[in-house]
């Protein structure tokens, strides 16, 4: 059981069969955390650099979590104060990191495509850890794990993502990964922020959150973009508020049952309120120690230096 | 045509003579634990419990179960597959426990290494003793089996099926020649 592949660039590249593989291989990773050791000697002796040229905190700390339980030595690369100011590329500096025996390269980028570029050019395993609107697979395999977990089964469940579809990475591995496992998604936001086609991946439009909520499993809520709003895609905070926010109002009105994701950081009292994030309903803790989990198991079936190996 | 190193019967009958020796050394069956190594360990395990408690009846043994894969120590070949993962359960405090660990086949010991590491990251156990159905021989660390179904020196591949998964029990030697 192995992905083949060296690199995770993204869900759109993976199968049914790399998913489903991913998903069985989750639990014992997260069975360690309840050991008194949660450290296994799996990575003893590799390196895993993380190369962050967006800020992040969950994202670059899950990973080096995971990278320390598995017991690699991890380093991070502070990119404002790295050579990347004096302007050296992307290439020369992963070459640079290779060059320091670097196993794992865990990149984050605000252009879609550098993951890919750096994979292309190197040996070490490259991990996209969320690039430009493109991916972000961690967090969509995170999400799909959590899914999963608390249902069994991703077949025919119902799930909703809510807001900025547009600019999100997270919405867009999340639809790779959940269409791709045969859930049915829909999508609901202004429509502004919904990109056009995006029903050409298998997914419902709705602009209306009333609406869309009544069938769902799953809510899983993406953080507005504030910074997004100097573009005037959306008129103002308070009328995003006023019709996208999941609300306990708009919470009585989907199934009883309903669970609530968000990937975090949460805008509270924009896209969600505080008590629907601080309510039973919400998966939103169990998404992040989750996470740790699932880049665990990534960084156990990626193969760094395979000779063949698709970099896919 | 692979030769049969135990039959259906010698299977049972080596099963039933581990866990014999382990109930006379052991007459504080309360402190006892037996934990079976993924994966034909752990249904050879479930057996010397049966037959423990049989021979012990009224009496509680806890049982786990283990994986070693996040321990191997050849990961780091690139060449080598990347197993499957399967559950690591001890759910019973290690503490005062006196624990039986079993596998199937003792070769170079490089599995019960691993596996001492596993049972060292969730406590400090009372004593660890090891109970194989088949050793191998060919060591390739300082470990030995305090309980032994069969000796059976082989370099070639040892081939162990057990009714739970294969629907009959039977070990086999296969010659990689």
């Amino acid at each position: 059981m192995s992905l083949n592949r060296k690199d995770l660039l993204g869900i759109e590249h993976l199968d049914e069969k790399d998913l489903q593989i991913v998903l069985d291989s989750v639990k014992p990773f997260k069975s360690l955390f309840t050991r008194s050791v949660k450290k296994a000697p799996t990575l003893i002796g590799k390196t895993v650099v993380t190369l962050f040229y967006e800020p992040s905190t969950r994202t670059r700390t899950s990973f080096e979590i995971a990278a320390k339980r598995l017991s690699a030595d991890i380093v991070n690369v502070a990119i404002n104060t790295s050579s990347v100011v004096k302007g050296e590329n992307l290439i020369d500096t992963g070459k640079t990191l290779e060059a320091m025996k670097a196993d794992y390269i865990i990149i984050r980028h605000y252009l879609a495509g550098a993951p890919d570029i750096l994979a292309r050019n190197l040996n070490a395993s490259v991990i996209n850890a969320g690039d430009g609107f493109h991916e972000h697979p961690t967090q969509g395999l995170l999400d799909l794990y959590t899914i999963y977990e608390k249902k069994k089964k991703i077949k025919g469940l119902k799930i909703l993502l809510v807001g900025d579809i547009l600019h999100s990475r997270v919405a867009k591995s999340n639809i790779w990964a959940l269409t791709k496992m045969g859930a049915e998604v829909s999508v609901a936001g202004p429509p502004t922020l919904i990109p056009a086609g995006i029903e050409n991946l298998g997914v419902k439009v709705y602009y209306e959150l009333d609406e869309a909520v009544k069938e769902a499993d799953i809510i899983n809520i993406l953080r507005i973009q504030l910074e997004r709003q100097q573009e005037n895609l959306f008129p103002s905070v308070r009328e995003y508020v006023e019709l996208y926010q999941l609300t306990k109002e708009r919470l009585a009105m989907a199934k009883s049952g309903v669970l609530i994701m968000h990937p975090g950081p949460m805008n509270r009292g924009i896209e969600i309120s505080s008590d629907v994030a601080d309510s039973s309903n919400a998966l939103i803790n169990e998404q992040v120690t989750n996470g740790i989990a699932v880049r665990m198991a990534i960084l156990y079936l990626l193969r760094p230096k395979r000779k063949n190996a698709g970099s896919n | 045509m692979p030769e049969i190193i135990l039959d259906a019967d010698a299977f049972q009958n080596a099963i039933d003579k581990i866990s014999r020796e382990i109930f006379n050394d052991n007459q504080n069956i309360k402190n006892l634990a037996i934990v079976g190594i993924q994966n034909k360990g752990v249904f050879l395990a479930k057996r010397v419990l049966r037959k423990i408690i049989k021979l012990a009846p009224g009496n509680e043994i806890s049982f786990g179960t283990l994986d070693i894969t996040m321990h191997r120590d050849d990961l780091n070949n690139f060449h080598s597959n990347i197993h499957d993962i399967k559950d690591t359960v001890i759910p019973f405090d290690m503490s005062c426990k006196n624990i039986i660990l079993i596998d199937d086949v003792l070769y170079t010991g490089r599995t019960v290494r691993a596996a001492l590491d596993v049972l060292m990251d969730f406590g400090r156990p009372k004593s660890i003793q090891l109970a194989v159905l088949i050793d191998r021989g060919f060591r390739e660390l300082p470990i030995e089996a305090k309980y032994i179904g069969v000796k059976y020196q082989s370099k070639g591949f040892i081939k162990v099926e057990c009714k739970e998964v294969d629907g009959m029990d039977k070990v086999t030697v296969v010659d990689l020649e």
